[in-house]
């Protein structure tokens, strides 16, 4: 079951965030009969406090899920990973500049500085976009980093230089291409921490606006009619629950691979 | 020692500066005029001109910057803008609720993550291993915000065993302190099962078994002892998910803290205060890190000799 599970949930994922749009569903339909009615065959997930149909908004909430995490991890990967290469080949007073900036950025704890950054900004997607970036950029630059760091002195480097190779094509061809692996892998997870970090934004009331859908959102919603309708807060949680959980799974299983991957080459060198 | 000592304290007051320096700027970024948010678009002007004075954002950047340092040192951290108190004052009324919350949570996790690490790691590849390591997999995925309300759902609506939420007498601490430490226990749990895996191998459990003594001594009394180092390090730096975690916590449990205190200013525009709470937590952090490195290097000489030559 574990291995086919994170597959079918993030495929499910996926479509459901690309897809929403598309099919015929009214995640802001307004139904006084149904206020917090429970599953039934028309509407399988129940409704919200508004009559509204769980299962629509859930679709809807895969969509900016989805879209908040994959645009973070993309946006903060590319540039972190920029920043930690460039800065770690170029060395001297640009490294130093770095690690600093990087240490000030880790003494704010988890997700305290997006919500700051958040709630100072104003809610909104974009918002919620930028400031889980801001914070999340630090992590793939420190990697980027130290890898480049032990790597930037070796032979093909050297080699690249000697054949008249500038700063940004060694760095992009001959250094990025190496430490790709450990970066995918940080990348996975981030996908997973950025799912919980928008839900949690959408939870405090900092993320997209109603009558947007966002899991967290819903869940703060349920909660304030967990005895009545238990099925309000069940439902979104289980999808975030699902989906962090598939994202982890696959990260553990990536690293094993690329780990397995990494030993294979060099014990082939060895010989 | 002396100078693995000045160097980190060093490099510590340099991350404070630039802590103060971020925080300081997050007023800035609010979208358009702060003040005019802050008082509402009907506020008349000279309220407005008041305000902008009171926060010193009549003045150029640099010169706000000195002031805000020149407070900070002072431990005037100004007033509320909702209910007109001085912020350090206010600060002091909630910093015990989030401390209390933040040891109970930390307590919680060892004690699941201990007993859980060490079974994974003693039957490597077992039942007891891959339970275990599900678990830890489960508390790595469950979102905070979402354990809080089924909590409450399980124990305090169907059950009735815990009170809902606020902070009266030991019981309201159960399921605020389990849904903050649940994700700590989890990681802590695979901590400290890999690095006793990595010492089961060595010689001198080797020995301790060869001399007879019972396989809990060996594991509790020698193998842990050396596991422990790693996992020292992970609980200082795991310590901001914790303090970070708490922000949303609070809020579900309507915690007296200052997580929520953030939360309801971020609600009210209250910025000053928002900042205040902001640079208050991440200055713990910075402590509690820079603690546990010292201790560390104290407890552990080769960590003094490798950093001395940064």
């Amino acid at each position: 079951m574990t291995t086919l599970l994170p597959p079918i949930v993030l495929l499910l994922w996926a479509l459901a965030a690309l897809l929403a749009p598309l099919l015929p569903l009214q995640p802001d339909q307004i139904d006084l009969q149904q206020i917090l009615a429970g599953p039934a065959a028309e509407h399988w997930l129940g409704s919200d406090d508004l009559g509204r149909p769980i299962f629509d908004r859930l679709l809807m909430g895969a969509r900016t899920s989805f879209s908040v995490a994959v645009g973070v991890v993309v946006i903060s990967a590319a540039a972190g990973s920029l920043l930690g290469a460039f800065a770690a080949y170029a060395g001297g007073l640009i490294d130093l500049l770095l690690i600093r900036t990087i240490d000030i950025f880790l003494a704010f704890p988890g997700i305290l500085l997006a919500i700051a950054l958040a709630g100072v900004m104003g809610p909104g997607m974009d918002n919620v976009i930028i400031a889980l970036s801001l914070v999340g950029w630090v992590g793939y630059a420190r990697l980027a980093r130290a890898q480049v760091l032990s790597l930037k002195h070796r032979d093909h480097v050297s080699a690249a230089i000697a054949l008249g190779a500038g700063r940004v094509r060694v760095v992009l061809r001959h250094l990025l291409p190496l430490i790709s692996s450990p970066l995918i892998v940080e990348a996975t997870f981030g996908v997973a921490a950025m799912v919980i970090a928008e839900a949690g934004l959408s939870f405090l009331g900092l993320g997209v606006q109603p009558p947007e859908a966002s899991w967290g959102s819903m869940i703060r919603d349920g909660a304030r009619y967990m005895l009545v309708a238990p099925h309000m807060v069940l439902a979104p949680g289980i999808a975030v629950l699902l989906v962090v959980l598939a994202v982890n799974l696959l990260g553990d299983r990536l690293r094993d691979y690329l780990d397995s991957q990494l030993a294979v080459t060099t014990a082939r060198k060895s010989w | 020692m002396a100078s693995f000592l000045l160097s980190r304290l060093l490099s510590a007051l340099l991350v404070v500066v630039g802590v103060v320096c971020l925080v300081f700027l997050l007023i800035h970024l609010v979208p358009g005029d702060p003040v005019e948010i802050m008082l509402g678009e009907s506020a008349q002007s000279a309220d407005r001109e008041a305000l902008r004075v009171a926060l010193g954002l009549d003045q150029p950047l640099l010169i706000q910057l000195g002031n805000y340092f020149e407070s900070l040192v002072r431990f005037d951290l100004g007033s509320s803008l909702h209910s007109r108190r001085p912020i350090v004052d206010i600060l002091a009324e909630r910093l015990p609720a989030t401390l209390e919350l933040a040891a109970v949570s930390l307590l919680f996790a060892l004690i699941i993550a201990l007993p859980l690490g060490v079974m994974a790691a003693t039957h490597r590849g077992g039942a007891a291993d891959y339970g275990a390591m599900g678990f830890s997999l489960l508390g790595i995925s469950i979102p905070n915000f979402w354990l809080g309300p089924i909590l409450i759902l399980v124990f305090s609506l169907w059950l009735g065993w815990t009170p809902v939420s606020g902070r009266e007498g030991g019981a309201s601490f159960i399921l605020p302190a389990i849904t903050l430490g649940t994700s700590l226990a989890a990681i802590l749990a695979r901590m400290v099962r890999s690095s006793l895996l990595e010492v089961l191998g060595e010689d001198y459990v080797r020995t301790a078994r060869a001399k007879g003594l019972t396989e809990r001594t060996v594991i509790w009394g020698h193998a842990l002892r050396n596991a422990w180092l790693p996992v020292i390090t992970l609980l200082g730096l795991q310590l901001g998910a914790l303090l970070g975690g708490a922000v949303i916590t609070e809020t579900v449990f309507s915690w007296p803290g200052i997580g929520s205190l953030m939360v309801e200013s971020i609600q009210q525009r209250d910025y000053p205060v928002v900042q205040a709470c902001v640079l208050l937590i991440s200055l713990a952090y910075v402590l509690v890190n820079t603690l546990t490195d010292l201790v560390y290097a104290w407890i552990d000489p080769r960590i003094r000799l490798g950093a001395s030559n940064w």
